[in-house]
């Protein structure tokens, strides 16, 4: 190998290097390995919904931050996943997460693959509109089908088994909730991180992003727009799926709320507040927004009006959100020292 | 034998005849250059060929092969790629990103989801070597966004380049760069699209750079080819000179 041809693999490794992600998912991965032996069992809980609406917000952002598409309807997903738990639990008595989880993938598959086929085709504010404008027809089939989904009640999921049967909820449910479950979903959420950081610095990854940036040049080198759009809509959708699966069984309910666009709203907030800039932007916003809320709910009855101020605040002053500030700040005193 | 044709190819915009039953040719290895005026139908005439919009009438043919009604997908895979007259990158990406991209692309590896792209050295040795061919090495690691107006006009051809194709049109490769950049990058471009073979079509509005730099001119005007021929006979065309050069003295 001729010596630039070495220059051009080591800029590419170095590009999507195993070191660099290491140097600061390996230290955080330890903190999240320890968080159940060392913090109490309801900031463990939190830190589980935090965990799976990370999960979530990755899939959101595979569409948002990599391939450019503003979706108001990624509630839908989260629901389809939600509810398929609830429905296989009323119907067919199932109790092991494991079918929970291969149900909801086959059903947010299912759906998103309808609904992507549908706004793919579109950018914009028409896909954004197109995208809310489903994600409320499933709302209003959970809210209107009351006999099948409940209604306004919803419908309750009990404490799952886990690892078939190897795990169960029968004694103390805060107890398996912040310690067995919240390790069965931190489990999830590293294999959703690995297989998301690959998507993305995948050759697939790179066409998204080429499409984000250029949609002309990138149908122009050959790129086929709207396929590669569909695979990521799929992917992100289910991604939110398996969020809205794991999420039901810790919440023991689910009622059309979540199926509503200011859920996706939520979403989208999460996103941009963490930076849809970065790949773990929405780690980090879905975390620290989940923190938020509890607490803003906790502290006064107007919590949406607290949550909205402390939002907009922290969106207007770091506008290329959480991870975005910290890097640039970080730059800024690695290039001072 | 001709590597393209266009046969009565017609392309309406309300009333306007933007072209207006063109038969149109490119013969292998060959750098034709194409000029007419601000409005003659040019750039039209390749956004049709590239399968940028669709014609209303004509056919075309590349390598014997119809491809008038061919995706631009499917058009890059028979061969054909182009350039744009105003800079179309993907500015946020390293311009070896630029060019690592078209060759994943290119070789139908942006399919694979499950794969780090970095892992794949081929792709990056040749993207490197693209841009080595064009001059551009030392901005590998710069966003296409961040280098200089020549640099990205450079850039924007050697990704059309990197596809591999068999016809390169480049729509006005030196518009918007100084005077003294533009036979640099004519340098480049032509020794390049001459030492691999392939065809050239390039859309100039600069004579110098036409008379300089291509084997055969072809001149629109009003959607209409004007004239058809070497540098000289476009040099002594009448119709040519009063249409399109003036006196045409100085050449």
């Amino acid at each position: 190998m001729s010596t630039p041809a070495v220059a051009a693999s080591a800029i590419a490794r170095e590009a999507g290097s195993l070191r660099h992600v290491f140097r600061w998912a390996l230290p955080v991965a330890v903190i999240l390995l320890v968080v159940p032996w060392i913090v109490p069992q309801y900031t463990a809980i939190l830190l589980t919904y935090g965990l799976i609406m990370a999960i979530g917000a990755l899939g959101f952002n595979l569409l948002l931050g990599y391939t450019g598409l503003l979706s108001f309807g990624h509630s839908a997903y989260f629901g389809v996943g939600a509810y398929v738990v609830a429905l296989m639990v009323k119907y067919l008595r199932v109790g092991s997460m494991e079918l929970f989880l291969l149900g909801a993938i086959v059903g947010s598959v299912i759906v998103t693959a309808v609904f992507g086929f549908v706004c793919v085709r579109y950018t914009r504010i028409f896909f954004g509109i197109l995208t809310l404008a489903l994600s409320q027809v499933l709302w209003s089939l959970a809210f209107k089908f009351f006999w099948v989904t409940g209604g306004t009640d919803g419908l309750r999921v009990p404490t799952p088994s886990l690892l078939a049967g190897l795990a169960t909820g029968t004694g103390d449910k805060t107890d398996f909730m912040s310690h067995a479950y919240y390790y069965y979903v931190l489990v999830i959420f590293f294999a959703c991180v690995v297989l998301m950081w690959v998507i993305v610095n995948s050759p697939f990854g790179k066409a998204l992003q080429a499409i984000r940036d250029n949609e002309t040049r990138a149908e122009f080198v050959g790129v086929q727009i709207w396929r590669y759009r569909f695979v990521a809509f799929l992917v992100s959708g289910v991604f939110t799926g398996l969020a809205g699966a794991l999420w039901v069984p810790l919440n023991g309910l689910t009622t059309p709320d979540i199926m509503h666009w200011t859920f996706s709203g939520e979403i989208v907030f999460m996103t941009v507040l963490g930076g849809f800039r970065s790949f773990a932007g929405p780690i980090v916003g879905a975390i620290v927004f989940n923190y938020l809320k509890t607490y803003a709910v906790g502290y006064t009855v107007y919590w949406q009006l607290l949550l909205g101020a402390v939002l907009v605040a922290l969106v207007v002053s770091l506008p290329t959100g959480i991870v975005g500030t910290a890097e640039r700040l970080a730059a800024r005193w690695k290039k001072g020292g | 034998m001709s590597l393209l044709v266009t046969k009565e190819l017609v392309k309406y915009f309300g009333d306007t005849h933007a072209v207006d039953h063109v038969n149109f040719t490119v013969k292998h290895r060959e750098v034709l250059a194409l000029i007419g005026s601000n409005g003659a139908g040019k750039t039209t005439l390749v956004n049709l060929i590239s399968g940028l919009f669709p014609p209303d009438g004509g056919q075309i043919l590349f390598r014997d092969r119809d491809v008038t009604h061919e995706s631009v997908h499917g058009r890059i895979e028979a061969g054909i790629a182009r350039s744009f007259q105003l800079v179309n990158l993907f500015d946020q990406l390293s311009a070896l990103d630029n060019i690592a991209l078209t060759i994943f692309s290119r070789d139908h590896k942006t399919k694979k989801l499950v794969s780090l792209a970095s892992a794949d050295g081929a792709v990056w040795d040749e993207a490197y070597e693209v841009l080595r061919l064009f001059g551009l090495d030392a901005k590998a690691r710069m966003l296409a966004g961040g280098v200089s107006q020549g640099e990205r006009k450079l850039l924007d051809v050697a990704v059309a380049y990197a596809l591999k194709p068999k016809l390169l049109f480049l729509d006005e490769p030196t518009s918007g760069v100084s005077t003294r950049e533009k036979a640099p990058i004519m340098d480049t471009v032509t020794s390049v699209v001459r030492s691999m073979g392939i065809s050239a079509a390039i859309i100039e509005h600069d004579m110098d750079v036409v008379f300089n730099y291509s084997d055969r001119i072809v001149a629109m005007h009003q959607g209409t080819i004007l004239a058809d021929g070497t540098p000289d006979e476009i040099r002594r065309n009448e119709a040519v000179r009063t249409t399109l050069i003036g006196t045409a003295d100085a050449h």
